[in-house]
């Protein structure tokens, strides 16, 4: 690459606001065998914004990505979702969640239910819908991610890929502002991976903010607007996918990047 | 290289060598030198013991002690004019039996599979071959049939309404209150039965249709204000006055300016509630649950208000615990205890992992004491320690007190029998329903408490099983339930040394209970599986 090319001007790929969705600031957190596991990460994101995060395993990814709806509770630092503060002692936190999408990497589909009521449980029971409109609007999400033939079956019925594919869209049933994605292809077989790729790539297209930890480099530099290395409890690097792995910034970025590419 | 047929064939099944009773024979049981040998013993032996069993059963044995004494086994000292109630029960039980079993069966094609036509067959046969006067094998027989006619019917009625499930429960929870009538008897508004049904049934109702009809924010607004209005001044003027009245009054306060001054207190506090609850949503929270309370409570006192005055004073005759025996006893004794130790034993265990160690040390304590102690000596403590101790009239009925023993005891077991079942239950699953928005009630009562008992069914109804069993030791501490009063009925020079018949009689009946209830934990760990099929 280029000097000039490097001067060029960033172009988003998705229609990025100024508002910021999540404002992290200088967050620190340790478990409770004393392990620092956050060493003050301050992260935003903006609405409509894609943010890839990357980093070796046990750097505290998860976890960042854990305390923006409180799963974990961090000891220092600030964390306002959508303007609200997400201190440890909020009493509302459920009200933050259902704001706040989260894919899990082992999918927790819940097993007793059959997929249509596992994507109508929360808009019944948290947003107080009518059966008839959360189910109505569950088939039309589940259409979306391509398994609306399946809503009656259970989830010990389905492929990796397809259990996935429904917790993404039990997620977005809640109408999230924002969706958190953990490593949702790493218990994935090969082939299925694309398949969950593929919708949250349409998500990505229609506008959703999402953070994303995920070790797919393709998936990055295609769709993020923004990736983001961790290590080490620390932000090393923040910047544009087409920067980040082609022109790194930091010495630790490189060693990363030459141990996957 | 390899190569691949471009299209497999399709077979319906695994093509099979040999089939019939020889091949099946020589695979199972001849298959080696030291397999044929122990077949040829194990059979030999076995049926040397069946064969003398069944010329004992059928020569020597003097069943007379079982068909003079059958219905004394059955039901002690029951008035066999009131016989029809129990009938009454029976025949309710199947029939919400019968029902239950087809909506649980509703998904599978064929009801009837061998091994309820079995069971029904084989009870139908026993009916026949037992001493009972013609009626009341004709009333067993058509039990029987009521069973298979309701079974068919709440297949279909589980197929056409979905929520048939819930309605079914209903019906089990009513009934137990059905029984409990029918069996003490007493004036009929005084029962519990009607407690429940028309005071608290209704009561709910009728709060719930308030609460639901009446929605326009203004008048739910004002009622929350108004409600907000009567607790500060009932706080004020009763609780407060109460406390403050010895040293106000004794301070010199006159009495009449005291008593106005605690009103204005009242009303002030009233005041600041409504002024400390202003915003719209909560005051409109707060006048709905007002409407449902007045609902509830105005109901509740109306219906049990109501039957006083107009001389409503109809029942069926009492009759005293102390008359009830046999097998109707121990059922009654079974059904109470597994009924009431189920929830308290799901409390205990969602307590033993609750965050707030009152809680949490207060279950432990109580499983950990619980289970310290033998059954036998909680029974003695209940029939023997608490009469020496309570006056006449404050000692609770020694059936009560027997199924209060058996629930404290089985609780602390099962409480641990569904801790297991929730530490099963992957971290993962409690996440995904918090991340959803769920709140805790919630998460624990849709998500996780399911899949937990679930996987502890095996070990739930292993509890009931011996919860039931431990009915016979409430005949030592003296109840004639049915081993006590086969005691009983033994000590009779009537029935000098004919014990075996006796036993093996009772021994049979408890082995179809027991062996009933962990068919049916079976079949409804198959209906609940919800994995591959």
């Amino acid at each position: 690459m280029t000097q000039s090319e490097m001067a060029a001007p960033m172009t988003p790929r998705n229609d990025v606001g100024s508002e910021a969705v999540i404002v992290a600031k200088d967050v620190n957190k340790w478990y409770d065998n004393g392990f620092h596991v956050l060493k003050g990460v301050s992260m935003n994101v903006y609405k409509g914004e894609v943010v890839v995060v990357m980093g070796p395993s046990g750097t505290g990814k998860t976890t960042i990505n854990s305390t923006y709806n409180e799963l974990e509770p961090y000891q220092e630092g600030s964390i306002e979702i959508d303007g609200v503060l997400i201190a440890n002692d909020i009493k509302d936190i459920e009200v933050v969640r259902r704001e706040v999408g989260m894919v899990f990497q082992q999918f927790n589909l819940f097993p007793h239910l059959t997929v249509l009521q596992n994507v109508t449980l929360a808009p019944i029971w948290v947003r107080r819908w009518p059966k008839a409109k959360a189910e109505e609007i569950a088939m039309r999400l589940l259409d979306r991610v391509g398994i609306a033939e399946q809503a009656y079956k259970f989830p010990g019925q389905m492929s990796g890929g397809q259990q996935q594919r429904v917790a993404i869209a039990r997620s977005l049933a809640m109408q999230p502002k924002v969706m958190l994605f953990d490593e949702p292809t790493s218990a994935l077989d090969p082939e299925m991976v694309r398949e969950v790729l593929d919708v949250m790539r349409n998500l990505a297209k229609d506008g959703m903010t999402m953070v994303c930890v995920t070790h797919e480099v393709g998936f990055a530099r295609e769709v993020a607007d923004r990736v983001v290395l961790m290590d080490g409890g620390v932000l090393v690097e923040e910047n544009t996918p087409d920067a980040f792995f082609n022109n790194p910034k930091e010495e630790r970025s490189k060693a990363f990047l030459s141990q996957i590419l | 290289m390899t190569t691949v047929s471009s299209r497999p064939v399709e077979r319906s099944a695994p093509s099979v060598q040999k089939t019939g009773p020889l091949a099946w024979s020589q695979k199972h049981l001849f298959n080696s030198v030291f397999n044929s040998v122990l077949t040829v013993v194990l059979v030999g032996v076995i049926g040397y013991a069946l064969f003398n069993l069944f010329t004992w059963a059928l020569t020597k044995a003097k069943w007379a002690v079982v068909t003079g004494t059958f219905s004394t086994m059955m039901s002690g000292l029951y008035p066999s004019g009131s016989y029809w109630r129990l009938w009454f029960i029976l025949g309710m039980v199947l029939t919400l039996s019968g029902l239950s079993w087809g909506i649980l069966a509703r998904n599978q094609k064929k009801l009837f599979t061998t091994p309820p036509l079995v069971g029904i067959g084989l009870a139908a046969l026993l009916l026949v071959l037992l001493p009972m006067t013609r009626p009341y094998l004709l009333y067993s027989l058509g039990l029987l049939a009521l069973l298979a006619i309701s079974a068919v019917v709440g297949q279909a009625l589980g197929r056409k309404v979905p929520s048939a499930g819930t309605y079914i429960s209903g019906g089990w929870f009513v009934s137990y209150f059905v029984m409990l009538y029918l069996l003490g008897g007493n004036t009929f508004t005084d029962s519990m039965l009607y407690t429940v049904v028309a005071q608290i049934g209704l009561g709910i109702l009728a709060g719930w249709l308030l609460s639901t009809l009446i929605t326009a924010a203004t008048v739910t607004t004002w009622l929350g204000r108004l409600g907000l209005l009567a607790l500060g001044y009932v706080v004020g003027y009763y609780v407060l006055g109460n406390v403050l009245y010895a040293p106000l009054v004794g301070l010199g306060l006159s009495y009449s300016i005291f008593l106005i001054l605690m009103q204005i207190v009242g009303v002030l506090l009233g005041v600041l509630l409504i002024w400390v609850f202003s915003d719209a949503q909560t005051l409109q929270t707060i006048g709905r649950v007002a409407l449902f309370l007045a609902g509830f409570v105005g109901v509740f006192a109306l219906m049990g208000w109501l039957p006083k005055q107009l001389g409503l004073e109809f029942g069926l005759e009492t009759v005293r615990t102390n008359n009830w025996g046999g097998l109707l006893l121990t059922l009654f004794l079974a059904i109470s205890g597994i009924s009431l130790c189920f929830p308290a034993g799901v409390l205990l265990a969602l307590g033993r992992r609750s965050k707030l160690p009152l809680i949490r040390t207060f279950s432990v304590a109580y499983i950990e004491l619980v289970r310290g102690v033998p059954l036998i000596a909680i029974l003695f403590m209940g029939q023997v320690l608490i009469p020496l101790f309570l006056p006449e009239g404050m000692r609770p009925d020694s059936v009560v007190r027997a199924i209060v023993g058996l629930t404290i005891f089985s609780s602390a077991y099962l409480a641990e029998n569904v801790r297991a079942g929730l530490q099963a239950v992957p971290q993962g699953q409690a996440e995904a329903a918090q991340s959803l928005g769920l709140n805790k009630p919630l998460t624990t009562s849709l998500i996780v408490l399911p899949q937990a008992l679930k996987t502890a069914i095996p070990a739930i109804v292993g509890q009931f099983i011996s919860l039931f069993q431990d009915t016979t030791l409430l005949g030592i501490v003296g109840l004639s339930e049915l081993l006590g009063i086969t005691q009983d009925l033994l000590a009779s020079p009537k029935y000098l040394g004919t014990y075996a018949p006796a036993f093996v009689f009772i021994g049979a009946i408890y082995w179809v209970f027991c062996y009933g209830m962990s068919f049916g934990s079976r079949r409804i760990e198959e209906a609940l599986n919800t994995d591959l099929r």
